[in-house]
């Protein structure tokens, strides 16, 4: 299929990296990093409250379901090769689904179809059957189809939830309150609401960070390195390709719930396809195919918006101007660089930095 | 015919010639660069306020119209030079990406100048009364001019691909551009020209739009994507699928809004007819690309 292609295209868009190794799932170093993290985030709405600022403990916790839905994007582009220009649609079902049950535990159904329990595993399955649904239509398709086939699907997912009146049309859903969890856990309390989506970000990462590195992860990485060798020596590439699609639409799905629960709101913006472009320029920013890509670019790009816009209306300009430069220079986003510093501190950058200049040049070239 | 099929008919004729202006400059951008171009309908948006600033200057549609043309297909000569020439060869995640860090920028640029809220362009006063097509029907002339200028425009582009040198540069690029670069075709020039041309056709879509929808900030972005349906249903590359892709995409969509409401109220009352309606018949029109991908990613206008 992909040979038969009319022009010569560069092959599938991102390299995934190098495995480091068979030495379990992180370096040394890598470990320092993530629980020094963990401690700054679980740390951090102390700070805050103690500062008086607690209006950003509602901002990092926005920040924390971006790099969810971001991370999840990361497992398709990165390290399936599977560039989808839709994946706000899986976001936008998982908000649509808490939305959906906090309207049926209004209705007829009991209180605790809204219940975090309940509301948030089935925006995860809701999410996860669009994605099967989509998916096996959609990877009949290669390269540009691939991309122009997702954003259809998210187009019509759009255009269902815009018309459906009792989801609120054009104006989106206001829901009563977040979810209910029990364990003498307070959703509505913005501080354990943020130590909860705290703590499904860490598991998320940590997941998919095993996933990435399971024998699954290894298999779909050399699909997106070599479909056809993978194909020839017996891996059922469809299978796992759709596999993928399924993870990354719950994970993102789970995002969504989340979002919808920050924000007592689910609006239909979540499912535009501009909303897709900005997952996208997340992850790109970040680092396509790193462990931390999704993060660094949400983290990086939620901040900028922020401080950006609190000096001037026009942050998307400069975004957008950075995005531009960060595709022209051929860079792989902040995971490259840090990788880079990283490997010339230690002073062995030959293999490394090698590695990851190949890898650049993959992602972007 | 009754009027109200004719109407429709007209409607959706109108609709599907607008897409077809900008699906033209989008399909030869893909099929001769191979390059997905989201800013398209950011040129969209600079042509209609191109049109505004010259009308301001000028007072005249007639005029400000094709100085806003021309206007706009300088801005793409010089974003091809700059940028986007920049582009060609990398990857489509890299393309998608530029090119939508374009539509940031272009959005904001646009926001500093004009302000967020739309602005009107006036109908030109000759054209702002109905025109009776029969004793009980009339409609805009202005619109009548539209889908007139629009026919027009088909024609000449045609006679562009197909009897002109620069035509034939064209075809010669999109179908073998090596071999074309091999024979003698200056290809950088054929590429910042047809990116200029898509400008273009683009600027007058914008600009003669700008008194029935008025101009917007990001204006592009919904209809830039109804312009990416159209290409992959007509085969990308392939100005003769655009402009079936368009007329069928014009129909299918002004169809479904003006008839399904009634079949909604007729068969199925429990759905809210306003609503749902508008948005099935958008839903199809993404169907119909979906289908197409899926069975004939090549397009339904084209050999290969």
């Amino acid at each position: 299929m992909t040979e038969k292609t009319a022009h010569a295209m560069p092959q599938a868009a991102v390299l995934p990296p190098v495995v480091p190794g068979p030495t379990g799932m992180l370096s040394r170093l890598q470990w320092t990093a993530a629980l020094l993290a963990l401690a700054a985030a679980i740390a951090f709405p102390i700070a805050a409250s103690t500062l008086d600022q607690a209006f950003y403990i509602g901002f990092a916790t926005r920040i924390m379901i971006y790099v969810i839905v971001v991370t999840s994007l990361n497992l398709l582009v990165g390290y399936a090769g599977l560039v989808s220009f839709g994946h706000a649609a899986y976001f936008g079902v998982g908000a649509y689904a808490v939305g959906a049950a906090s309207l049926l535990a209004a209705g007829t159904l009991p209180a605790w179809v809204s219940s975090a329990w309940v509301a948030w595993p089935f925006a995860m399955v809701a999410s996860a059957l669009l994605a099967l649904a989509v998916g096996a239509l959609a990877l009949r398709t290669r390269q540009v189809y691939f991309i122009m086939i997702t954003l259809a699907f998210g187009q019509m997912v759009y255009y269902l939830f815009i018309g459906m009146k009792s989801f609120g049309s054009d104006n989106g859903m206001s829901l009563a309150s977040r979810s209910s969890m029990g364990l003498g856990l307070d959703l509505a309390s913005d501080t354990t609401f943020y130590y909860v989506v705290l703590a499904l970000t860490a598991a998320t990462l940590l997941l998919l960070t095993m996933v990435v590195r399971s024998r699954f992860g290894v298999v779909m990485q050399g699909i997106s390195e070599n479909e056809s060798r993978m194909s020839a020596i017996g891996v059922p590439v469809y299978r796992y390709k759709l596999a993928c699609f399924v993870i990354a639409g719950a994970f993102a799905g789970l995002a969504g719930a989340l979002l919808a629960n920050q924000n007592a709101y689910v609006s239909p913006r979540v499912l535009d396809w501009t909303q897709s472009g900005i997952l996208l320029m997340m992850l790109i920013v970040g680092g396509v195919g790193y462990r931390c890509g999704g993060v660094y670019g949400a983290v990086l790009l939620l901040v900028l918006e922020e401080v950006i816009s609190s000096h001037t209306e026009y942050w998307q300009f400069f975004v957008g101007v950075g995005l531009i430069a960060v595709v022209l220079l051929g860079n792989n986003g902040i995971a490259s660089l840090l990788d880079k510093l990283v490997s010339l501190l230690r002073r062995r950058k030959a293999p490394v930095a090698a590695n990851h200049k190949a890898i650049a040049e993959g992602a972007t070239s | 015919m009754s009027t109200f099929a004719i109407e429709q008919t007209l409607n959706g004729l109108q609709l599907g010639l607008m897409l077809f202006l900008l699906a033209a400059g989008l399909t030869l951008v893909f099929g001769i660069m191979d390059l997905i171009n989201l800013a398209h309908g950011s040129l969209y948006m600079f042509g209609g306020f191109l049109t505004v600033v010259f009308m301001r200057l000028t007072g005249n549609f007639a005029i400000a119209l094709p100085l806003g043309i021309v206007a706009a297909g300088l801005l793409g000569a010089l974003l091809e030079m700059t940028l986007l020439r920049r582009l060609y060869g990398r990857s489509h995640l890299s393309q998608v990406l530029a090119t939508f860090g374009l539509i940031l920028v272009s959005n904001d640029a646009i926001r500093f100048f004009f302000g967020p809220g739309a602005v009107m362009l006036d109908m030109p006063a000759a054209l702002s009364q109905p025109l009776a097509l029969t004793d009980h029907f009339s409609y805009s002339s202005y619109r009548l001019v539209v889908i007139a200028v629009g026919i027009l425009t088909a024609i000449l582009l045609s006679l562009l691909i197909n009897r002109t040198r620069f035509g034939m540069w064209i075809r010669a690029g999109a179908s073998d551009r090596e071999t074309a670069q091999a024979m003698g075709v200056n290809i950088r020039l054929v590429f910042t020209l047809v990116f200029a041309l898509g400008a273009m056709l683009c600027a007058l879509a914008g600009g003669l739009l700008g008194p029935i929808f008025s101009v917007q900030m990001g204006m592009g972005e919904s209809i830039i994507i109804l312009a990416f349906v159209v290409v992959v249903i007509g085969g990308m590359g392939s100005i003769k699928g655009a402009f079936f892709g368009a007329i069928a995409i014009g129909f299918l969509d002004t169809l479904g809004r003006s008839l399904l409401p009634s079949v909604i109220r007729t068969h199925f009352p429990d759905l809210s007819a306003d609503t749902m309606a508008p948005a099935i018949a958008a839903m199809l029109t993404y169907a119909l690309m979906i289908a197409v991908l899926i069975w004939r990613p090549q397009g339904l206008f084209k050999t290969a």
